[in-house]
């Protein structure tokens, strides 16, 4: 198992590397540059700048710098927010986007959980219709509308939580409401398939015909197996959640990392948009990595093949 | 199996206590009291920085100034100059050099006092070639400041500056420039503390530490208390300020606020004062429930479109005409953009500074198919295809299409619409590629000249490869001029080569429409959009 974890690892590696260079070139691509203004800057200024951030240099020779500088966990200065450095950026975005992460996959997991098992135990009845039409919707209605529509609700009408802002924990239940909401959906529709599955199984025929009760089969016995298909979406939905949404993050003025990606994107920020993929892409992996590891846990056939 | 339920309903306890215990924070935070003459901003965006020498932009201009202060400092209401670190000042027979005696008691934020050098400092760096300042030209009014910012003069020595002691000031101007003083209030003129910049990187180094929280030392208002990115600036008073006694907030609070939506929940719900915008939809909402707190403030900027002049059928000057005359601007203002803009028939702003162009594109749809037949286009027959560039936005788009069916309607040509993303726009306009492209132009300064000079020959900000030498020759002339109303006559006339050129068609004269709760007192809206927050207070009603 160590040595399977370890391997991974190693891997990572060279993805790394291919995603960084991949990046690097294509960013360059992209028309117009990070100086461009409506008001054109002198010539003289632009060489300046330039020279600043080494941009005049050769492009193999960017390239060699920057991977230089990588290598050190330096990942530059960034072009838009010029006061500070991408690291330090993301080192203030980060923790942010991981709270708000971890509280909306509270709140999908508390919800879409509960919804699938209820609907699981009694299918094709309203008990699994109501939650399963609700969860369809959340589906739906996309964070722009749903968060916009919380705060119409619980700010402006009753006026109980404030709009904007990411101080106390009065801030914090409307985001991460609009950003679980989606997640929750997806969980309950999983999480029922696979409970639905498992409860069709031999083994829990048996569990019954032992005498147990329903509640106990359903979670001592079938939750294990029937999360499978839950855990392997958490993966890449919890690497999702905690990089940020652009989306809430935008709606209520929250200081994470989603705003500054794609503000760096628009701001054509060469470095800051370099080192968020390349934060991304490592947590992605690492996410992707941890579920593996989580799923050879859950069921041992896994296991064995590893 | 009792046991297990009874852990359950414990558990159940326990997360009932934790949501009480939740609500109580909430509805305490709640109800601590706001404190006293806090300012809560909505602020646009997330600022480059705070360093006056190498910032660009109006969120930049509102943090540098409560941080810093000029030589001298406008007037909200009249746009006057008035006294601020200069006492007073005085201007020889030719208009061409200016004595700035300053107060001694003014001093900086760590307690010392601000001196003729700390001017010149400042002055010295922003132009040092090396630092790369954007802005860098808004001082090349200054005897060889511009030799000195290309380069071509490594002496700061022969730059129209000095320091005659440590209270005077004299400088020397290129030319008369009636806007000089006007200009003091831009942050590319404000000092900075050496101490504080070289205790951090060198004179000419950008993006060092020393505009942060707890480094930064200004001469302003305020100083800086808190700086959390894409969070919130809090600027709170400076006991060390000169006139600390007349300055009434205690604190500012800056929020970067680029959804327009959001900004104005916030503003409804009490978590701003001010707000930088308002959605175009609430405009007539606010218009007709909420007069008292939606402001429409005339605004030094116009909104039009550029013609790219080497691009056929645009090399030649009917059609060019044609197109402006074809524009029903009136239709435009009433009908699509609905902020009190005005019509816009002139490139400067009617009365800026007392300039007015009397010659102006107007809507004539006659004279405008006479054009397009002479120029072997009758009823718009063989008329190459057209592209109309705008950068993303869903007014932009609007304002397109609107004129986009004046064009067909009265022209009988058709135009295809183009968007693209901000930087994708600006590198095609700056390449010439493209026919016709949205743009804006916002005033730096109170003077028909930051209009004008745009379009001087292979100016910075021309970008329609239009070029006429007797524009350029008026223009000359008038910056040579010290006589306003000599230079006024100059000016309208090159502006009126420029408008019978057509190298761009005006459509509007911007306004700024914003929210501002009734509370915030002494407040001036102005055209230059120029907020003093030293003479701002708070009132709430009914205290």
């Amino acid at each position: 198992m160590i040595r399977l974890i370890a391997l991974r690892i190693l891997e990572m590696i060279p993805i790394l590397w291919i995603i960084v260079t991949l990046v690097f070139f294509t960013i360059r691509l992209a028309p117009g540059g990070p100086f461009d203004a409506e008001r054109n800057v002198s010539p003289e200024v632009l060489e300046s700048l330039n020279a600043y951030y080494h941009l005049d240099a050769p492009l193999y020779r960017q390239y060699l710098d920057y991977m230089r500088d990588l290598v050190h966990g330096d990942l530059g200065p960034s072009f838009k927010n010029a006061s500070w450095s991408v690291n330090e950026l993301i080192a203030l975005g980060s923790p942010v986007s991981f709270e708000l992460g971890i509280y909306a996959l509270a709140v999908a997991l508390l919800i879409g959980l509960t919804a699938g098992i209820i609907a699981s135990m009694k299918p094709n009845t309203a008990q699994d219709h109501i939650p399963m039409s609700l969860a369809m919707l959340g589906i739906c209605v996309p964070t722009f509308v749903l968060g916009p529509l919380l705060a119409l609700v619980f700010s402006l009408w009753l006026g109980w939580l404030p709009v904007a802002g990411w101080e106390g924990p009065q801030h914090k239940i409307l985001p991460s409401m609009t950003l679980g909401a989606a997640y929750a959906a997806y969980i309950a529709r999983l999480t029922r398939g696979g409970m639905l599955e498992i409860l069709a199984q031999d083994f829990i025929r048996t569990a019954r015909a032992k005498g147990l009760s329903r509640a106990r089969v359903v979670l001592r016995h079938a939750l294990r197996g029937g999360l499978q298909p839950v855990v392997s979406f958490l993966g890449p939905a919890v690497a999702g959640l905690l990089t940020g949404s652009f989306v809430v993050e935008t709606i209520f003025q929250i200081p994470g990392l989603g705003r500054f990606f794609v503000q760096a994107a628009f701001n054509r920020d060469y470095t800051m948009i370099m080192g968020m993929v390349l934060f991304y892409a490592v947590l992605i992996l690492c996410f992707n990595l941890a579920v593996d590891v989580i799923q050879a846990w859950l069921d041992p056939r896994l296991r064995r093949q590893g | 199996m009792d046991g297990v339920d009874k852990s359950v309903w414990d558990h159940g306890q326990a997360l009932v206590w934790a949501v009480l215990a939740l609500l109580g924070l909430v509805a305490l935070i709640g109800c601590v009291a706001r404190d006293e003459q806090a300012l809560r901003v909505g602020n646009g965006t997330e600022p480059q920085g705070l360093d006056p020498h190498t910032v660009s932009g109006v969120p930049e201009h509102r943090l540098t100034s409560t941080l810093f202060e000029g030589l001298v400092d406008l007037d909200c209401e009249t746009l006057r100059p008035i006294p601020a670190v200069a006492e007073s000042w005085s201007v020889s027979e030719d208009g061409t050099v200016y004595t700035f005696h300053l107060r001694p008691n003014a001093s900086w934020s760590n307690g010392d006092p601000v001196t003729a050098q700390d001017f010149t400092y400042a002055w010295q760096r922003i132009l040092t070639p090396a630092l790369g300042s954007e802005y860098a030209y808004m001082l090349h009014c200054m005897k060889n400041a511009k030799d000195f910012n290309e380069g071509r003069i490594r002496d700061f020595g022969q730059v129209g500056v000095k320091a005659i002691d440590d209270h005077t000031i004299e400088v020397e101007l290129e030319h008369p420039t009636p806007y000089f003083l006007s200009m003091q209030n831009h942050w590319t003129w404000f000092p900075v503390h050496r101490a504080t910049i070289e205790r951090f990187g060198r004179m000419d180094e950008r993006n060092t530490k020393w505009t942060r929280p707890g480094n930064l030392v200004g001469n302003g208002a305020f100083v800086l208390k808190r700086w959390i990115p894409n969070n919130v600036i809090e600027v709170v008073k400076n006991e060390q300020y000169w006139n600390a006694a007349n300055v009434r907030l205690n604190r500012i609070l800056f929020y970067p606020t680029d959804n327009l939506l959001t900004e104005e929940h916030s503003f409804r719900t009490g978590l701003l004062h001010l707000t930088e915008n308002v959605p175009i939809t609430k405009v007539p909402v606010y218009r007709r429930d909420h007069p008292d707190v939606l402001q429409i403030d005339p605004y030094l900027g116009t909104y039009f479109y550029r013609i790219n002049v080497t691009r056929a059928p645009f090399t030649d000057v009917r059609v060019r005409r044609a197109f402006a005359m074809a524009v029903d601007r009136e239709a435009i203002t009433r009908n699509v953009v609905m902020g009190g803009q005005r019509p816009a028939g002139t490139f400067t702003v009617p009365d800026t500074a007392g300039y007015t162009c009397d010659t102006g594109i107007d809507y004539d749809v006659e004279q405008a198919r006479r054009l397009l037949a002479e120029a072997g286009y009758p009823e718009g027959l063989g008329l190459p295809p057209v592209e109309l560039l705008y950068n993303t936005s869903e007014n932009h788009k609007l304002i397109a299409e609107a004129i986009q069916q004046m064009w067909k309607r009265d022209l009988n040509v058709e135009v295809s619409l183009v968007n693209q993303d901000w930087k994708v726009y600006l590198a095609s306009q700056k390449n010439l590629d493209y026919q016709i492209a949205r743009a804006s132009w916002i005033g730096d300064y109170l003077d028909p000249n930051t209009f004008l000079e745009c379009f001087l020959t292979g100016g910075g900000h021309n970008n329609t490869g239009w070029s006429n030498k007797a524009y350029d020759d008026l223009l000359a002339e008038a910056a040579r001029t010290a006589d306003q109303r000599r230079r006024f006559d100059l000016m309208r006339r090159a502006e009126g080569i420029l408008l019978g050129d057509a190298p761009i068609i005006p459509i509007f004269y911007y306004t700024r429409v914003y929210l501002k709760s009734p509370a915030v007192k002494g407040w001036h809206g102005n055209l230059l959009g120029y907020i003093s927050f030293k003479t701002l207070y708070l009132e709430e009603p009914g205290t």
